[in-house]
């Protein structure tokens, strides 16, 4: 049966014009507000549990006597290849780094990929060959995994996700509530040199620079870290939203105001002279390959020791320091002013002027 | 880096505020025309350390934030057609008209492309000939001469499926509304340094013999600021009203002739609504008819709207005009925030209401510029 219009509902004024709904935006991936928001109002409420809670890089699972560290991440870069490394070497990477910013020892990987119709297969079989030698090169195996093919128009070329276990030694318990007022802040190089890099090959951005991605698998330096052996409060790698994303999950996680030394951030000159030209901020660029540690002020200085000497932490650098107070991070300029590090809005953009 | 640390090393930066502060013998009132300017003041802290000797007004040189409502809708409506790419500069696309903004049409299917040079919207049109390629053209006298050359190269190659919506607007008729307007309280201009590379001094004569107060083309380092105010200070204290130039690296009192031709072969004069302040009479520049067919406004006369109304609560004008401390206004930082703004300097990054919210600590007022 159908249903006769009334033509006096169309007309009443009751008859709303429909809502546009709330659609996903690029700023919702981009590390900063707007994807911690869609995570705290869209997804968590659903998932609901103390891991998840603790807002880390990634789990820790205790079983059987053993506390596992469990984590994963997808990556979407492009293009796929990048001075200084490619999708496949980011992908091992980065989620051994998340193992790592847990303390844990990895013990496998796993690896999906999702492919669109038409990629090339010799690209594919680049990547893979990427995912493997990273993999080697750290010692873990890609013990399992997936793959599944899209139709064209539907993917950016591939999409690689790995997720990826280890085993956490015991008195490592890293967590962003565990860092306290007093704790040096320590990073173990030069920041946003991966950000930077992948700017200066995407399309209609090409810039001439001789910029390198950071991207490198942090467990040595950890363990080298560890061996040193100081108190340490909590790691983070400042990916997506740069040291000042970190910064400011680290402040929310412990409740305290973080003060960073703007003049003590390890930047390279190419890195800074990229950013003069496309009016970015360093603070707000990714790393792949750099870590930011919260130690105890006591341990401080043996810390900043084991992170220098490691080829990964050659120039680490002590920026700055957690205290009392709101969570917020605050910047002591060059000039001995105070200001408020602001939280990015979103993907970083060049500037009009 | 060359040209960029000397003009930020703490101790110069710190000599020249301790020079300015000797000679000052009162507090005078400087705007800093810039929103670059104002960026690097709060940004590195120069207000609070010049605040003995000089209080520094925030101007209304933001380009992206007095880009009109009507200009931001017809934007949105151009990305929403099907046959149209819109393509303009990144920060252009995160600032919302009155139904939301591009990154939003983006996400509902709209064809939007960040570019970085007008020349890559050019390219863009000659790679997608099946397509309209429009480029949202925002910003001072500055970057006029890039969007007409882009409009030369595209006449040249015979791209008709390129135009350009342009909010062009210029700074020396907004001076003149600032200075004149009965409240206020700006004793002298640090004019934007880039406008001069390209325009010259020679247009800021007049205004600074007419209304009697010092305009000093200003750069955009810590040091350049310093300077500038240093200059503006030496003047107001001699009671003398020149047009000066610090940013001597950069500019020349008759600026780039080469550049200043192009952007008139393309451009010419017109009156402009600026987002904020209102309609400023020669307060912007439109395609001049011999471009007609490469013009957006005169391609697609459909699409203009009316000026949809700003918020009644936002103070923007005010605060444009130097009037208003942006942590004075009763909505900032709790109603209007760079997520939720009410109005149009909390819109940009560069916007001055978005910069103290991003980077004050505190207002010496005492309000907490809030954190998200």
């Amino acid at each position: 049966m159908t249903a006769k219009l009334d033509p006096a509902a169309l007309a009443s004024p009751s008859c709303a014009a429909p809502v546009e709904p709330e659609r996903v935006i690029l700023s919702h991936g981009a590390g900063a507000g707007a994807s911690a928001r869609l995570l705290a109002e869209r997804i968590f409420p659903h998932l609901d549990n103390a891991w998840l809670a603790a807002r880390h890089d990634g789990a820790v699972i205790e079983a059987a006597g053993a506390r596992l560290a469990f984590t994963t991440d997808t990556f979407v870069v492009h293009p796929l290849e990048f001075p200084g490394g490619d999708i496949g070497s980011l992908a091992v990477h980065g989620t051994l780094n998340d193992l790592a910013m847990c303390g844990a020892r990895p013990l496998a990987l796993s690896c999906a990929l999702v492919l669109e119709e038409g990629l090339a297969l010799e690209a594919l079989e680049r990547v893979a060959r990427a995912i493997g030698a990273a993999a080697r090169a750290a010692g873990v195996p890609v013990v399992t995994g997936d793959t599944k093919v899209v139709e064209r128009g539907k993917g950016d070329g591939l999409f690689v996700n790995t997720a990826g276990i280890g085993v956490v030694p015991a008195g490592r318990e890293l967590r962003p509530d565990r860092v306290r007022p007093g704790d040096a802040v320590l990073v173990s190089g030069p920041v946003g040199c991966h950000g930077a890099a992948v700017l200066s090959v995407r399309e209609g951005l090409a810039f001439e620079a001789e910029i390198e991605s950071d991207s490198a698998c942090l467990a040595p330096l950890v363990e080298a870290l560890f061996e040193a052996g100081p108190a340490v409060s909590c790691l983070r790698d400042p990916t997506r939203g740069g040291l000042g994303a970190a910064l400011h999950e680290i402040a929310a996680g412990a409740g305290a105001e973080i003060e960073l030394e703007e003049a003590a951030v390890p930047v390279t000159g190419p890195v800074r002279a990229a950013c003069e030209i496309l009016g970015l901020d360093p603070l707000f660029l990714a790393s792949e390959g750099r870590l930011v540690a919260f130690v105890p002020e006591a341990h401080a200085e043996t810390a900043l020791a084991a992170l220098r000497g490691h080829p990964l932490g050659r120039a680490a650098a002590r920026i700055g320091v957690v205290r009392e107070g709101r969570p917020r991070v605050v910047v002591r300029t060059a000039l001995g002013a105070r200001r408020l590090l602001p939280l990015p809005a979103g993907d970083p953009l060049p500037r009009i002027c | 880096m060359r040209f960029v640390d000397e003009y930020r090393e703490p101790g110069a930066v710190l000599r020249a505020v301790d020079a300015l502060k000797r000679a000052s013998t009162r507090r005078w009132r400087i705007m800093e025309v810039c929103g670059g300017q104002t960026h690097a003041i709060l940004a590195h802290g120069l207000d609070a350390l010049l605040a003995d000797a000089v209080e520094l007004l925030h101007g209304p040189g933001c380009p992206v934030c007095v880009t009109p409502l009507e200009t931001l809708d017809r934007a949105l409506a151009l990305a929403e057609r099907p046959d149209v790419t819109l393509a303009s500069f990144g920060d252009m696309l995160r600032v919302p008209g009155s139904r939301g903004d591009l990154f939003g049409a983006r996400a509902r299917g709209g064809d939007v492309r960040v570019v970085y040079s007008p020349l890559d919207a050019v390219a863009l049109a000659e790679r997608l000939p099946g397509r309209r390629v429009v480029f949202l053209a925002v910003g001072f006298e500055t970057t006029v001469p890039a969007v007409a050359g882009a409009l030369r190269v595209a006449r040249a190659r015979g791209l008709a499926n390129f135009a350009v919506l342009a909010a062009h607007v210029r700074v020396p008729p907004a001076l003149e509304a600032i200075r004149e307007a009965p409240e206020s309280r700006v004793e002298a201009f640090l004019a934007a340094g880039h406008v001069c590379t390209v325009m010259g001094t020679a247009e800021y004569e007049p205004i600074a013999r007419r209304l009697r107060v010092p305009i000093v083309a200003t750069g955009f380092e810590p040091l350049d600021v310093v300077q500038g105010a240093a200059l503006a200070v030496e003047q107001l204290e001699r009671g003398e009203a020149r047009v000066e130039i610090q940013y001597r690296r950069a500019v020349r009192p008759e600026g780039n002739p080469v550049a200043r031709a192009l952007a008139f072969e393309v451009f010419e004069v017109v009156d402009r609504p600026w987002r904020g302040i209102g309609v400023v009479p020669a307060g912007g520049l439109a395609l001049r008819e011999a471009w007609a067919a490469f013009d957006a406004e005169r391609l697609f006369p459909e699409l203009a709207g009316e000026a949809p109304p700003e918020p009644a609560e936002c103070r923007a004008g005010d605060v444009l005009r130097g009037v208003l401390r942006p942590p004075a206004c009763p909505a900032f930082g709790t109603r209007c925030t760079p997520e939720s703004p009410l109005g149009a300097p909390m819109v940009s990054a560069e916007g001055v209401c978005a910069a103290y919210f991003r980077y004050r600590v505190a207002d010496p007022g005492g309000r907490e510029a809030g954190v998200a």
